[in-house]
């Protein structure tokens, strides 16, 4: 455990009363940590058969899904019920494209951008309600979009459609070759939604999620910043979509467009952490083996999750990676600012501005006690 | 003349979004809460009332006397235990918990009654007629319904403009803490709001039941119907709903006319233009919540 002050040193930060660092406890630890895990995962192919390729890549998309659910609820205040619109037009855009003879894995991110190009004039529609009426919107627009999709019989109707597009491929190599894309999608939907919380453009949002109108009167340009997140949401889960297709083969309007994608991204999100980066992920992992485990009892673990994810919303709305975090001080993905004193600087005063005395006294050898973290997370 | 009979019709179907739309409402004036188990709870009343005509040999009609008391109840410590915890600052915690809520009601409907289409028999009624001449003919059952939706609405107005437990609830809707610090107890106000709620729901469900089939998952289709017959009519606007609904059923029965598939999807193009143009609602009078 290094001190306040070498930490200053190492900073290079002036050794006066307090220095501001994006930096948590566990960042640069997590992020090698979190490295070696996503090499490890990348190798896997290689040594691991198509079955645990397959589950795994199943878990990617839920953690993709998950966090657009938490960029919309937890960071922009845009509680959605009906981002499976945007999973069913990702899965059926790929469809379409690979029936028109675009390469599958090219055609994933043309998906995605499709979506996010429909979103546009859906946002200007839902955008007008507030709350829980944002909400019930955002699900007649995913139910008008299934209704279409049902009546195209080029892209099968309400019986669904194959993709074959990948049919050429050996089947092992196909696997793997879907598991290495979801992968990378994965890796990059928590790295860009990592970088736009620390862009002036995710503070914004973090400042409308805490209160709107006082974001608004100090200059954030709210209804931008949401119409971004929406647009990012709607790429993110059109690029799941797309990669659910590509790793079933299948796809039918009823369970593209289904609203319980949005019930098991809202269980993630609630059960893993709200408002936090790690916090879907943990969720995404925790759903994942529930199902896998509950999934043969029929809906039973349906109801189980709801039950769940109703308690973490009445009494632990921080989620599992909230408790963790305010218990241990880890951020693996740090996007506030912490205000630290040294313990010689401080000499027991709370640093300006943050709230309450130190919960450790000065000089105790814990770090806890003499850093603080402002409002943000 | 069949564009008459249709446009008839829908107004008809308008009855019964008005009295889905009537709890919804409601719960929002009162709560600012969106309820997404809304549908859910109609349907749980009307698998209610399936096990009381199977088990009991209970009337559909006689139903209503024992389910829409127990769904008030039911409201009350729905409200009093559960939702009365996420009322506050942001809707976040009461969209989640009213759709978890939604989730293990339709989860349970469906591992207690299974998938298959269940029906309420309303007897004679059901398929009796009223005849306008010019072969222009209309359910009685349908009126029947029509008719309950105008007085559900009209005791809703009344409840909240003339009754002390009303004035209550508007005053908890207009400023929670000042009513809380003049000695109101806003948790029961609320709970008693959600149980008027639900038995409006119930009413709702039972009907809708006796009228055409439904499955356990037949809930967000009401609700969806509900939310869109709230919007159009305008928020806040009592009977705004009952104008919206009849504009979402004759959108419904006019879209069907032309293409049978397509009835749901032009109730739902119909309400996206409301959004797009008049996102204020047809007929509000209050300003967007």
């Amino acid at each position: 455990m290094i001190s306040g002050a070498d930490q200053r040193r190492r900073l290079r930060l002036p050794a006066a009363d307090g220095a501001v660092s994006r930096r948590g406890r566990g960042s640069v630890g997590g992020a090698a940590g979190l490295t070696a895990l996503v090499v490890v995962l990348a190798v896997l192919p290689y040594v691991a058969g198509p079955g645990v390729t397959y589950q795994l890549a199943s878990l990617f998309v839920l953690v993709i899904l998950a966090s657009m659910w938490n960029l919309l609820a937890g960071y922009s205040g845009l509680v959605s019920i009906g981002l499976q619109a945007f999973i069913g037009i990702g899965s059926y855009s790929l469809l379409w494209l690979s029936i028109h003879g675009v390469g599958v894995y090219a055609a994933i991110p043309l998906a995605a951008l499709i979506s996010a190009a429909l979103a546009l004039p859906t946002a200007f529609l839902v955008f007008r309600l507030r709350g829980g009426y944002f909400a019930v919107a955002t699900w007649v627009i995913a139910e008008v979009a299934l209704l279409i999709v049902s009546q195209i019989t080029s892209l099968g109707a309400g019986s669904g459609a194959s993709l074959n597009g990948l049919s050429g491929y050996d089947p092992a190599q196909r696997q793997a070759d879907t598991y290495w894309v979801t992968l990378v999608l994965t890796v990059a939907t928590l790295l860009g939604i990592y970088l736009l919380l620390r862009s002036r453009l995710g503070l914004g949002l973090t400042a409308i999620r805490d209160s709107e109108s006082a974001a608004g009167s100090l200059g954030v340009e709210v209804n931008r910043a949401k119409l971004i997140a929406y647009l990012v949401a709607a790429l993110g889960c059109g690029a799941a979509g797309a990669v659910i297709l590509a790793n079933s083969l299948e796809v039918a309007p009823d369970s593209a467009f289904s609203v319980q994608w949005t019930a098991y991204m809202i269980f993630c999100v609630m059960v893993g952490g709200l408002g936090t980066i790690e916090g879907p992920v943990i969720g995404a992992i925790i759903f994942f083996a529930l199902q896998y485990w509950l999934s043969a009892d029929g809906a039973w673990y349906l109801i189980l999750i709801g039950v769940l994810a109703i308690i973490m919303t009445v009494r632990i709305r921080q989620g599992i990676w909230g408790l963790v975090a305010s218990r241990t001080g880890l951020s693996l993905f740090p996007v506030g600012y912490r205000v630290r004193v040294s313990a010689a600087a401080g000499a027991g005063e709370p640093p300006a501005g943050a709230g309450g005395p130190p919960s450790e006294p000065p000089g105790s050898g814990k770090h806890r006690g003499d850093e603080q973290e402002r409002g943000l997370r | 003349m069949s564009w008459v009979n249709t446009v008839l019709q829908g107004i008809l179907l308008g009855g019964y979004y008005a009295l889905f739309a009537a709890g919804l409402s409601l719960m929002f004036g009162v709560m600012r809460l969106v309820n997404l188990a809304h549908g859910d709870l109609a349907v749980l009343a009307a698998f209610g009332s399936v096990v009381l005509v199977d088990q009991l040999h209970m009337n559909p009609w006689e139903t209503l006397i024992v389910v829409v008391p127990l769904m008030a109840v039911l409201g009350y410590a729905l409200q009093r235990y559960l939702l009365n915890l996420t009322v506050g600052a942001t809707p976040l915690p009461s969209i989640l918990v009213t759709f978890g809520l939604s989730i293990i009601i339709a989860n349970t409907l469906l591992q207690v009654f299974s998938a298959d289409t269940r029906g309420l028999q309303a007897g004679a009624i059901s398929t009796a007629s009223i005849q306008l001449g010019d072969g222009l003919a209309v359910g009685t059952f349908d009126i029947v319904v029509f008719a309950v939706a105008i007085a559900v609405l009209s005791g809703l107005q009344l409840m909240l403009t003339r009754t002390t437990t009303g004035r209550l609830m508007r005053a908890c809707s207009d400023d929670r803490q000042t009513a809380s610090l003049m000695g109101i107890n806003e948790r029961h106000v609320y709970a008693l709001a959600t149980a008027i709620a639900l038995a409006t729901v119930a009413v709702a469900g039972i009907f809708e039941g006796m009228s055409t089939q439904f499955t356990a998952t037949s809930g967000p289709m009401y609700l969806i119907f509900a939310f869109e017959a709230v919007v159009i009519g305008g928020l806040g606007s009592i009977w705004g709903t009952l104008a919206g609904g009849i504009v979402l059923g004759v959108a419904q029965t006019i879209g069907g006319q032309i293409n049978s598939a397509d009835q749901i999807l032009a109730g739902h193009l119909v309400f996206l233009a409301v959004l797009a143009f008049r996102p204020r609602g047809l007929f509000s009078r209050a300003a967007v919540a």
